[in-house]
């Protein structure tokens, strides 16, 4: 049944009581053209993908756990593209402009909000950095300007702009396409829409391993729900990705770490955008149901639990409430965790793997919110066409070999 | 003030003690010990807030942290503090408080048209509309639901309170002060550890403080509860008790978060206290007896203003000395509501009816109930109520009939029995069992130092509270290393036991699809609602719970989760524990950002790191720069200057004159030890081993990656002792990098590794006029430049100082850097800059220094490189020791994308228009007007206007720029394209005839 | 915040400790003569491990020295600490020791 609201007031005269499944519940079947391993945002788009776009119907994605239950329910959805690189602002553009009509494709109100991103400059450093950015995007189309302090404080008036702050703000650059979007409606959309082409997507089916031929080409999945045959496999397991590939043997230039977020108790709208400060690490939001929504860098080492130590989050407050002076008397609802896997370049690998039949996606660290629609489109192209897309071309497990890094952390970007 | 809702006897109230207070503008009177809401329920009052969808009225539900409803904003401008539970706020003489969620009044609210839209307006409906047109989502929709979401306001004013932290250890945490609370700590103190107990509550006792009728080892327990804290106090200091204070998180290795509320509850808090402070507390052994939480009953129409839970009516009754109402009807699933009935039957509550859900209520609470009159029906449940601002009647119906009976009543009471409070317990992640026979989920295996005591763990009876409170808190003494003692056995009169519950939604005649049976109150979550989302798919209960948003208000699901579990698993057809639990997360209750960010605020935010000279500049008119941690003078403007007017005199008096420049900022590291130039070898690209005592050299310092990490100037002190300098922000890096080579790889090197960097002071006296300002302070040193040419250093003494004297510069003058002890930083920076005041030499800052130095090509590392960088790119082939068979970084250099030739290179551009700037950053294309999408050759590193050149300049990088020479190349800008023209980077002095003079 | 054991201060708090990532990854002896695939491995590639991870820190605010480190990540549990240059420890071993 259409989303619509013509349907919602239909469905109200008989209490709702018709609306069907948004996604079925299949059992899994003996194989399939393609499996895509995980069901978060980027998994269940590359299963869209590749039935709408390359005509795979025959495919399954394998959730561990329930779909969207991983990153993509968990993070702070900050939507932008202005990356210093070429290679990735053609894809995080790529991704903002599927953004912009994700909800009609998917007729699932994704409530995509570009409501602007600010990220503050509070050094000399950081203003030669920003420009940077500014005008290296400006070149591929994409925008970003760039604002004085006092714009800055009239785009987002509870902004602390103040000279005798430890850090005070020199000016900001501004990204009026970027903003946020509803997390778990982008991994629903997704769900429904595939399930609707005939996209198997199985919950509570956790992968074991991967089996292969005599040659090493994948043939299939050992799973929680049996064996499932297969000779094309995409990873998109996030923080689990190692564990995933070491079933193949493949050993990923990764690692993941907790990442935090928090939010404030549902407050009147105070906050019109995104503001966010790698100088003194914090970025804010506010979401529709008036929560602040609040995050910051990983913490320090490595860990799957999805728990975080309470001074990276007592730090993250403080450098808010110096941001905004007048957020310190609310207060802290919820403080969760998420794992984020992490390249050395801080770039994500879109990538065939020297095992045939199997590709990875992954490595999108605190950011990959924002590509979801992007990277699943590319992802799903690499997929069928056994090649990646020129978009995600350079975005390969060989550039830690060759040295032909993405680096967006070395180049003082905010890795958000 | 109606006194006639007071109880005559009962209560903790002081009744010698009145106050008034706001409330929507409104006077009332309370007394001191009043929360906010039981003085408004004296005061008649019970409509206290706005649900959050619906603009529902609503009254207060609960008399503790769990309340849903009775939401308020307290405080006035910059103090105003939105959110807090009625319940919990204290009550002060003079306490101004508004209700929320509301326009234009509380008792009339234009929002409450979502109620009549609510058949539209079910779980999710938001993503099934509101998506044609695209933009009309951020431009129409979006504001229109935000400004109806949200609960109260934040002030718009900076909070002027201040906030506290300390650490705190102790042997054993016990968490929660109720009767297992308070015999934890008493057993633990007992045995001689020391304690921390804590409890959200302004008083200590939880359930006891609203017990009547027990007796423990004989004595009343309000009786005990005095003894218990009085006997605890006597073992101050080893017993800390915190009353106001919550355990909001159990973090790994017993790390436990606090945060008492310090001055919320007073009405003239001393100044100098802290509002909130917070406790950070690592315990050897954690007691948890955090209680339960009472259930609501899921009924139709179960949220009017009036309606609340049993227990915390007879709390309102025995604790607060209100009566909450003047007839009540009490349903229940649970024998403890009965005893609700009898306290608030004596508090003079009339008691029209209990309902009982279930078909046999024959405990001794029941009984005792029907033996004091009240008319109780089993079998009955209660179906729906009436009343708009508070609720008449009450609708009971017999389980399996049509008929329903409307009870005329001002006070439902309810209760679903009891949910073990598990949080602490489950984020200190231990595993969580179901108990089927109960329906509730207990501790199961403990992951940490704790253990679970009273109704937190299931268990239902004072006695066992006791019991294990004691228990648990000798055990977790004992583990800790306290074993004096032993558990002597606790005797308990007077109370009669409890049991029951019910989960899910109440049976009832109505249409299940149009009634409003509300879950969870603050979110307008219905059973419906949950129902419906599990038609649609929802089948894990963290889909439920994020489809519906049951659970996620400000309670965090304290009342609703376990309804909303049992509602869904009863429509998948699937055990509770097969639907799942959502994870409980810190904090659990909300803590204040102010608790969290504490001290780190202004200057406090991050330490400031001044140099000697700081004071010397900021007289003379600096204006700083943060890099880093440091304050760096940026340039020194002198009246009527501009920054850019400032930085050419500067520039100019250093090149026509000379400059003092204060370099301490500089990261210094000794590298001391007989293997110290192999160990340079091996960290830097330079070769080391040929360098003479008293000679300096430029050293690069690349990461394992090849790229370039560092940079600096390197002194030989003696055969084993270098002195190497770096840059300001990468001091701590660089020190790590070495030590972790050293440690790590290079183990057999005997060399040590020394910050140095704040204990010299480094004076920079640059320009031609620099060796005659030095040479009068200079002692022992022959400073001519045959004696001492450039890059070379000598030990001797300046103003009678021990001095390291560099010469060496990074202007492209003749220049000396004189190291001198921290100390005496500023004394010779004053005789020197006395000198310099002969040769009308200036002081200069960070710009300057920046300008000059690219003038002569030099780069700064993290402004010409940005971590991608080589060597080869910056032209600095000639800094790589060529015969060395291994640096970090190496073997790096050699990979393929690294040797392209198309990489970006170092380079000079000059502006065909010589006046025109460059922006730093700037892109740079082969055509003037590229088309959107164009690939940039590099972009502009450092750009200025040059007084020597009397024109701007730039450094860039360029792909295969060395071989661009003489080319024009375009620096796109949104007013239109610059041509440049590609240049040597160096645009001063290129044969370095100055650095030798 | 983790409380870790420094194998030469005790028991310290995580604020004084730097992560220093996988351990036991030997620079190649002769990086020269390593293959650019064997150089990146050494780089770049890590285990990851969801369970045991042995890996260094440097308590940095302390006595300044790196080790090693046995850790759970699921748990963050931490099973044992040991000076660099020590050898790797058997893991079975450790698992036993901390089931008892």
């Amino acid at each position: 049944m259409r989303f619509s609201f013509l349907n919602l007031a239909k469905q109200a005269l008989s209490a709702h009581r018709h609306w069907p499944e948004q996604w079925r519940f299949p059992e899994p079947k003996a194989e399939y053209d393609a499996i895509i391993i995980g069901a978060g945002g980027h998994g269940l788009g590359t299963a869209y993908y590749l039935a709408k776009e390359h005509g795979l119907r025959n495919i399954a994605v394998l959730e561990k756990g329930w779909l969207g239950g991983g990153n993509t329910g968990r993070n702070t959805t900050i939507i932008r593209s202005n990356y210093l690189w070429e290679e990735s602002q053609g894809l995080y553009e790529h991704s903002v402009k599927l953004w912009e009509n994700l909800s009609e494709e998917l007729n699932y109100n994704v409530m995509y909000s570009p409501r602007g991103v600010m990220m503050l400059a509070h050094t000399v450093h950081d203003i030669q950095v920003f420009k940077r950015h500014v005008h290296a995007n400006r070149l591929q189309g994409i925008d970003n300007e760039w604002l004085t302090a006092e714009q800055a404080k009239e785009f987002c008036p509870i902004l602390n702009i103040s000279p005798n702050m430890r850090y005070p703000i020199l000016g900001a650059a501004l990204q009026r396409r970027g903003g946020t979007a509803r997390h778990d409606a982008v991994a629903w959309g997704y769900a429904r829409a595939a399930s609707a082409m005939g996209v198997d997507i199985i919950q509570n089916c956790e992968v074991k391993g991967i089996r292969r031929d005599a040659n090493g080409a994948v043939t299939g999945v050992e799973t929680t729900k049996g064996f499932i045959g297969t000779k094309k496999i995409g990873v998109v397991a996030a923080g689990h990705t190692s564990v995933i590939m070491s079933m193949a043997d493949v050993r990923m230039p990764l690692e993941s770490y907790p990442l935090q977020a928090l939010v404030s108790e549902p407050i009147k709208p105070i906050m019109p955008c995104v503001v966010m400060s790698n100088t003194i690490h914090a970025y804010m939001s506010q979401s529709d149901k008036g929560e602040l929504v609040i995050g910051a860098g990983t913490d320090a080492y490595t860990s799957y639990s999805q728990t975080g130590g309470l001074h990276i989050t007592t730090h993250t407050l403080d450098a808010i409430c110096e941001l905004f002076p007048n957020v310190r008397r609310l207060r802290m609802l919820r403080n969760w965790g998420g794992i984020v896997d992490v390249t050395p370049d801080r770039s994500p690998i879109l990538s065939k793997t020297p095992v045939k039949g199997l590709y990875v996606n992954c490595g999108w660290g605190t950011g990959g919110f924002k590509a979801t629609p992007g990277s699943a489109n590319v992802f799903a192209h690499t997929i069928a066409k056994d090649e990646p897309h020129p978009i995600n071309a350079a975005f390969t497990i060989d550039r830690f070999k060759t040295g032909r890094l993405i680096d967006e952390a070395a180049a003082a970007a905010v890795a958000h | 003030m109606s006194m006639s809702l007071r109880t005559t006897k009962t209560g903790r109230i002081d009744r010698t003690r009145p106050l008034s207070f706001r409330f929507d503008g409104e006077l009332y009177r309370g007394f001191h010990g009043d929360t906010l809401a039981s003085a408004l329920l004296a005061n008649g009052v019970h409509l206290m807030g706005r649900s959050f969808k619906y603009h529902r009225p609503r009254g207060v539900v609960t008399a503790g942290s769990d309340e849903p409803n009775a939401l308020v904003s307290v405080g006035v401008d910059a103090k105003h503090t939105p959110n807090l539970r009625a319940t919990q706020v204290e009550l002060y003489d003079g306490l101004v408080a508004q209700s929320q969620n509301r326009w234009p009044s509380l008792s009339f609210d234009v929002g409450a048209i979502n109620n009549l839209l609510s058949p539209l307006f079910v779980a999710g409906f938001y993503y099934k509309t509101f998506m044609w047109p695209n933009v009309a989502w951020k431009k129409l929709y979006e504001p229109i639901i935000r400004r109806a979401a949200g609960l109260g306001t934040a002030s718009s004013e900076p909070d002027p309170d201040h906030y506290s932290t300390r650490y705190a250890h102790c042997d054993v945490m016990v968490i929660g002060s109720g009767p297992a609370g308070l015999a934890a700590a008493l057993s633990a103190a007992r045995a001689g550890a020391r304690v921390i107990l804590c409890d959200e509550q302004a008083e200590l006792g939880g359930s006891l403080l609203s017990e009547l009728h027990a007796s423990i080892d004989g004595k009343p327990a309000s009786q005990w509860i005095v003894d218990t804290i009085a006997e605890l106090r006597g073992f101050s200091p080893t017993v800390t008790m915190l009353p106001r204070t919550q355990a909001f998180g159990y973090f790994a290795q017993n790390f436990v978060g606090l945060v008492e509320r310090v001055t919320d509850h007073l009405a003239k808090p001393d100044p100098k206290l802290p509002r909130d402070r917070l406790w950070q507390v690592r315990a050897k052994e954690v007691v948890i007896a955090t209680g339960a939480h009472e259930r609501p009953l899921v009924f139709p129409d179960n949220d009017r203003p009036g309606i609340m839970l049993a227990d915390a009516a007879r709390i309102f009754a025995n604790r607060y000395g209100v009566r909450p109402g003047g007839r009540a009807v009490i349903a229940t699933a649970h024998d403890s509501a009965y005893q609700a009935a009898l306290d608030l039957k004596a508090a003079g509550v009339a008691i029209a009816m209990v309902t009982d859900v279930r078909k046999e209520a024959n405990g001794p609470l029941p009984m005792a109930a029907r033996a004091a009159g009240i008319r109780v029906e089993t079998g009955t449940a209660i179906t729906g109520s009436t009343g708009r601002l508070r609720v008449n009647a009450a609708l009971v119906s017999k389980l399996g009939t049509d008929g329903e009976e409307a009870v005329p009543c001002d006070l439902i009471l309810m209760c679903g029995g009891w949910t073990p409070s598990v949080h602490l317990f489950s984020q200190s992640r231990g595993k969580l069992v179901f108990d089927e026979a109960r329906q509730v989920f207990i501790p199961g295996t403990s992951a940490q130092a704790e253990r679970s005591a009273g109704a937190c763990k299931g268990s239902e009876t004072l006695l066992a509270a006791l019991e294990e409170g004691f228990a648990a808190g000798h055990d977790a003494a004992a583990k800790a290393g306290f074993s004096k003692g032993n558990v002597k056995p606790v005797k308990v009169g007077g109370v009669i036991e409890a049991h029951g519950g019910f989960l899910g939604a109440v049976p009832h005649p109505h249409d299940a699809g149009r009634v409003k049976a509300f879950v969870d109150f603050q979110n307008d979550v219905t059973a419906k609602d949950i129902k419906l989302a599990t038609r649609e798919g929802m089948r894990s209960i963290e889909h439920v719970k994020r489809y519906t948003t049951t659970g996620m208000a400000t309670d965090q699901g304290k009342l609703s989760n376990m309804n909303a579990l049992a509602i869904a698993a009863e429509a998948l057809g699937k055990p509770i524990p097969a639907v799942g639990l959502t994870t409980f997360r810190q904090p659990y209750t909300p803590i204040s950002f102010g608790a969290m960010a504490n001290h780190s605020r202004g200057d406090l935010f991050d330490p400031v790191r001044k140099t000697a000279t700081h004071a010397w500049a900021q007289s003379h008119g600096a204006i700083f720069e943060d890099v880093g941690l440091w304050k760096r003078a940026w340039y020194f403007p002198k009246a009527g200057e501009d920054m850019h007017a400032a930085v050419l005199r500067e520039c100019k008096t250093v090149r026509d004159s000379a400059g003092l420049f204060d370099a301490s900022t500089l990261g210094k590291i000794e590298v001391v030890g007989p293997d110290a130039a192999e160990f340079m070898n091996l960290l830097y690209t330079n070769p080391w081993s040929k360098l003479e005592v008293g000679r300096c050299r430029y050293g690069l310092m690349l990461n394992e990656a090849g790229f370039v990490m560092d940079d600096g100037v390197v002194g030989r002190i003696a055969e084993d002792r270098f002195h190497v300098t770096t840059t300001t922000g990468g001091a701590p890096r660089v020190l790590n990098h070495m030590e972790d080579y050293l440690q790590t790889e290079f183990p057999n090197l005997k060399v040590a590794l020394t910050s140095t960097t704040e204990q010299y002071a480094v004076v920079a006296v640059q320009g031609p006029n620099a060796r005659k300002i030095i040479a009068p302070l200079i002692e022992g040193i022959d400073i001519s430049n045959e004696a001492m040419p450039h890059m070379s250093l000598r030990l001797g003494k300046i103003c009678g100082v021990q001095t390291r004297l560099f010469r060496m510069s990074f202007t492209g003058e003749l220049g000396f850097e004189v190291n001198v002890p921290a100390d005496y930083g500023q004394a010779v920076w004053e005789a020197i800059w006395a000198e310099a005041q002969k040769y009308e030499a200036c002081a200069y800052g960070t710009e300057t220094m920046h300008v000059l130095r690219a003038e002569k090509g030099y780069i700064i590392v993290g402004q010409e490189t940005d971590g991608t960088v080589t060597p080869n790119d910056l032209g600095l082939d000639w800094a790589i020791g060529k015969t060395k068979a291994d640096f970090v970084g190496k073997r790096s250099l050699i990979r393929p994308d690294l040797v392209k030739a198309d990489r970006k290179q170092l380079v000079g551009l000059l502006t065909v228009e010589p006046q025109k700037m460059l922006e730093e950053g700037a892109q740079i294309t082969l055509v003037g007007n590229p088309p959107a999408g164009t690939s940039a050759l590099g972009h502009v590193t450092s750009s200025y206007q040059s007084a020597g050149l009397g024109r701007s300049f730039a450094l860039a990088i360029v792909s295969a720029g060395r071989s661009r020479m003489g080319e024009t190349l375009y620096v796109p800008m949104p007013d239109g394209p610059i041509a440049v023209t590609v240049t040597d980077p160096v645009f001063y002095d290129k044969e370095g005839a100055k650095l030798h003079v | 915040m983790l409380l870790i054991p420094c194998p030469h201060c005790g028991n310290r708090p995580e604020l004084e400790f730097r992560y220093a990532g996988e351990a036991h990854i030997a620079r190649p002896a002769d990086p020269s003569s390593t293959s650019d695939q064997d150089w990146a491995e050494y780089l770049y590639f890590r285990s990851n491990p969801k369970g045991l991870h042995i890996e260094r820190w440097r308590h940095v605010s302390g006595c300044a020295r790196f080790f090693n480190c046995v850790r759970d990540t699921v748990s963050d549990k931490i099973l044992k600490t040991y000076p660099a240059g020590q050898p790797k420890p058997d893991l079975e071993a450790l698992v036993k020791e901390a089931g008892q």
